[in-house]
């Protein structure tokens, strides 16, 4: 079982010298990609060397104050990303609340019930529990949730003539909107259904390989893999529920009215 | 009757005007002028303040779908959400009649959206709001796409609705059309409503 081989930096600089053949070859193909490449890489060190240590210390202290605000700090990011990626945005605190508490409430929920229900960690914010299932949750969650949201801006911002001439006929916001609400909670799951499917075939996941390397027995890490598939799988399509039906009533008003005056132009 | 007091939103100043029950009001003015802001404020499409009632009943005593039921608008470019014609119809067996007497035949109901031509659409449009019984019809420019023989057909469709007791506010560029339905004119210009005597 102890099978855990440690790595070196020297080991790690080896690896990392792949990236520089990659740079080689894109400045000889003049490809433009080597500051890219260069920014990117460098990012992904520093961020990793510091969330490393930033656990390390999580680890070592095991409070739940300092597990709160790490916990919400992942969220604050996660939120962002979902906003960078819309292109139409909600004007106001709606843009920037919107994916970061759907993001918080769906994570939160299906992390908690993890923690106190089916790993049973003790204390239940066990930093060392609570902070990797989170991250995983919430970084799936967000392709889901940034992807419905985006869908359902676009659509209802074409389908305008569509949507009024369901008003005007006496439906109310929520039945005209509905077939375009349907799109957008169809797209925003089909990642994670795509990913539920393929996980095993086609790709394996790198939780599960990063435990295997690390000595873990396969069944076993198969187990947590899957623990955390059903967590992704229910946080996603909460989530993105969340976000969809928020922002369909954001979209309309208490006079059944279409409100794209709520979004953004893209810039 | 449709009775409007100070209703106002941007791009429209405060305007005032009464639609008798049975008769044809018209709107007159310039493209950009604000007869679509104007229809679209009276729908409750888009935000606006002010008192809108039928037959003395205030609009802020309907919710918006019965809102919408009971004053019908006829957008210029009607929109359509679904594939089959039928599908926009609530009442199926409701439009028929009015289908024949406005010269479509009810088998175009199974056709396709993209199958029916511009002058079709506009008429199926007028169908399915005149399906709903609306008290009173804002329609802008109801005719536009259509052939003469078929405008007439639509005027007598709508001199039915007005005997009926139905008031209608009609957008029309066409002179004479509204000379043929309307007694009363309303124009429209850079968002300010003037009654205009008859000529």
């Amino acid at each position: 079982m102890n099978s855990y081989i440690a790595l070196s930096y020297f080991d790690l600089m080896i690896a990392a010298s792949l990236l520089l053949i990659n740079g080689a070859l894109s400045i000889w193909l003049k490809l433009g990609l080597e500051r890219q490449y260069l920014i990117a890489a460098a990012r992904m060190v520093v961020q990793l060397v510091l969330v490393g240590l930033v656990l390390k210390f999580l680890f070592a202290t095991t409070t739940p104050w300092w597990t709160l605000l790490a916990a919400v700090t992942m969220g604050g990011f996660a939120g962002r990303e979902i906003m960078a990626r819309q292109e139409r945005r909600f004007t106001g605190w709606w843009g920037h609340g919107l994916g970061f508490g759907t993001m918080m409430i769906a994570g939160s929920l299906v992390t908690v019930l993890a923690l106190t229900i089916t790993i049973q960690a003790s204390p239940w914010y066990d930093p060392r529990f609570a902070l990797p299932l989170f991250g995983m949750v919430l970084g799936n969650a967000m392709t889901g949730i940034a992807l419905g949201l985006n869908t359902l801006t676009a659509t209802v911002t074409r389908e305008r003539p569509a949507i009024e001439a369901q008003l005007l006929l006496g439906a109310t916001g929520w039945q005209a909107m509905l077939p375009f609400t349907r799109r957008a909670l169809t797209n925003g799951l089909m990642p994670i259904i795509n990913s539920m499917a393929a996980t095993g075939v086609v790709s394996l996941p790198g939780m599960m390989t990063g435990q295997i390397l690390a000595g873990v027995d396969p069944t076993e890490a198969v187990k947590y893999q899957l623990l955390v598939m059903f967590l992704i799988g229910g946080a996603t399509g909460l989530g993105v529920m969340l976000a969809i039906f928020g922002s369909v009533r954001r979209l309309m008003d208490h006079r059944h009215r279409l409100r794209l005056d709520r979004l953004q132009r893209p810039a | 009757m449709l009775s409007v007091k100070n209703l106002q939103r941007p791009g429209l100043a405060p305007c005032s005007f009464t639609v008798p029950t049975g008769t044809c009001t018209a709107l007159t003015g310039p493209s950009g002028s604000g007869k679509t802001l104007l229809l679209r404020a009276l729908i409750d499409l888009d935000e606006n303040t002010g008192c809108v009632a039928v037959d003395d009943q205030e609009r802020a005593t309907y919710a918006a779908p019965d809102w919408r039921r009971c004053v019908g608008y006829l957008p210029a470019e009607p929109g359509w959400w679904a594939d089959k014609i039928s599908d926009h119809f609530v009442d199926v067996k409701a439009a028929e009649p009015i289908l024949n007497s406005i010269g479509l035949k009810p088998d175009i109901l199974d056709q396709y959206v993209e199958t029916a031509s511009t002058g079709e659409r506009q008429r199926l449009a007028l169908v399915r709001l005149l399906a709903m019984e609306p008290r009173v019809l804002l329609l802008d420019e109801p005719t536009a796409a259509l052939d003469d023989a078929t405008v007439e057909t639509v005027e007598r469709l709508l001199t039915d609705q007005l005997s009926k007791g139905t008031s209608i506010l009609l957008v029309s560029h066409d002179q004479d059309q509204a000379n043929r339905l309307c007694r009363q004119w309303l124009t429209i210009k850079n968002g300010q409503v003037r009654e205009k005597k008859i000529p």
